[in-house]
């Protein structure tokens, strides 16, 4: 194994070690934590990682500061942004509920997201959950969405309006999500 | 001057209307083109030769910069339009209600990637958790029976239970007895009509000595020593004693009447504003 080789699989090693092993309250690393670890090369480690993972439907996944996708970011963007290791593919639902979730907690969640984005990213609370009550029993609603926020999937200001939070950011593409609402219901 | 004062007042309440106007599109997430900044603007230019004082100035300058926000939320509004995300909400929020639930889960389910996270016990952990198993005392000693506190037996006088208000220096119905006639002597001295006012007899230097003297009272009243007259519309209470106790046949139906004798009703009493 060439010198250079063997420098980027020791690299790869410690950056499978930082990015799997959760260090802090939340899962991730920050840009430039992975800079100080594995040096100023680390977006092209990052690269060969995500090779490696794509066999296992993996992949590893940048989120920008406040949501931003950047086709080109520069490397001040790159040091600012977290890194996450995620599901490349997507869940069945049996798989799904492996995790101790039920159906209603997912539905509850994907109306609650997108209501959130068809009004520009916040919306009040009370609104969201009537919204909810439509679906899920009285009862729950609450319970749910203070599920949604202990997780890091909403977040919540002192004038009780919801917006999305680090985890929706980091783990749904919110895009794809309202293009297929909008979809699945002309078929329907 | 009446009139410039009318004028005044009526473009203070109008910028605070378009404060709480502007306001109230910022918190309820409100259609932001609904404020005609124009008019607004307007209304502001309007009325700025009219402040003087530093307050109307202060209202002039919240107003710009409550309209300022608006624009600034009609700017991000038309960003939004024109981004891939932007969906009519009301389109949205019908389509999901006529969705079932599997099918919206289903639904979110296709645009998920969960994170990958892997809880591991850390060095840091470890060393906490040798130092608390260190410290922990074994159970047989955290479990161990206390033993009641042993107290000695000891024997005490009359006078050191009468010191601790164990027991009263007199009988009680001694103590009663003597109450009473202090009563009939206060009503003689004091009293109208054969009556005195229930805060004038209870009523003492201390708050302590009141409420003993109120306790002694209801002793009176309920043993037939004496008896409640009661005014409420004037909210007036009187002590009328009798002359001889009163015996109460069983088929007298007894009422309670309570009397709160609290520490400020004492106060305002010293203070002569109690009657």
């Amino acid at each position: 194994m060439s010198k250079r080789k063997a420098t980027y699989a020791a690299k790869l090693k410690r950056a499978t070690h930082l990015l799997f092993f959760k260090r802090h309250a939340k899962p991730g690393v920050k840009g430039w934590e992975l800079r100080k670890a594995l040096g100023s090369d680390y977006p092209k480690v990052l690269k060969i990682m995500d090779d490696y993972l794509k066999n296992m439907d993996l992949e590893v996944k940048t989120v920008f500061e406040e949501g931003k996708q950047t086709e080109k970011p520069s490397l001040e963007q790159l040091d600012r942004a977290r890194f996450y290791v995620a599901l490349r593919g997507e869940l069945v639902p049996k798989e799904a509920k492996m995790i101790g979730w039920r159906i209603d907690d997912f539905a509850g969640l994907a109306i609650a997201i997108a209501h959130i984005i068809s009004k520009k990213g916040k919306a009040p609370r009370e609104e969201v959950e009537e919204l909810l009550r439509e679906k899920l029993p009285g009862w729950k609603v609450g319970l749910n969405v203070e599920r949604y926020i202990r997780y890091g999937y909403l977040t919540q200001d002192d004038n009780r309006q919801l917006y999305l939070d680090w985890r929706t950011r980091a783990e749904v593409d919110q895009k794809a999500l309202i293009d297929l609402l909008l979809s699945a219901e002309t078929k329907a | 001057m009446q009139s410039r004062k009318a004028y005044e007042k009526f473009g203070r309440e109008k910028l605070q209307r378009i404060i709480e106007t502007c306001k109230s599109v910022e918190e309820r997430s409100l259609d932001p083109f609904l404020i005609d900044i124009t008019a607004n603007i307007g209304t502001v230019k309007q009325y700025f030769p009219e402040w003087k004082i530093p307050e109307d100035l202060c209202l002039d300058a919240e107003t710009l910069h409550r309209i300022a926000s608006v624009v600034k939320l009609q700017s991000e509004w038309v960003k939004h339009r024109s981004t891939s995300l932007y969906t009519d909400p009301f389109l949205l929020e019908e389509k999901l209600k006529r969705m079932d639930k599997a099918e919206i889960a289903r639904t979110l389910l296709k645009a998920w990637h969960p994170l990958i996270e892997w809880e591991q016990i850390s060095l840091h952990s470890l060393s906490e958790a040798v130092r608390y198993w260190n410290s922990l005392i074994p159970l047989e000693e955290r479990w161990k029976e206390t033993p009641p506190a042993e107290v000695e037996a000891s024997s005490t006088t009359r006078e050191q239970l009468v010191r601790e208000r164990i027991l009263r220096d007199r009988a009680f119905s001694e103590e009663l007895e003597s109450f009473w006639h202090e009563l009939g002597n206060f009503v003689e001295e004091k009293g109208e009509k054969g009556k005195v006012r229930y805060w004038d007899f209870i009523g003492a230097e201390s708050y302590d000595e009141t409420v003993d003297r109120a306790f002694m009272t209801s002793f009176l009243v309920t043993y037939g020593y004496a008896t409640l007259e009661i005014h409420p519309l004037e909210e007036e209470t009187f002590l009328v004693p009798y002359e001889k106790p009163v015996v109460r046949s069983a088929k007298t139906q007894l009422v309670s009447i309570p009397i709160s004798v609290s520490f400020n009703e004492w106060q305002k009493w010293k203070r002569g504003e109690l009657k």
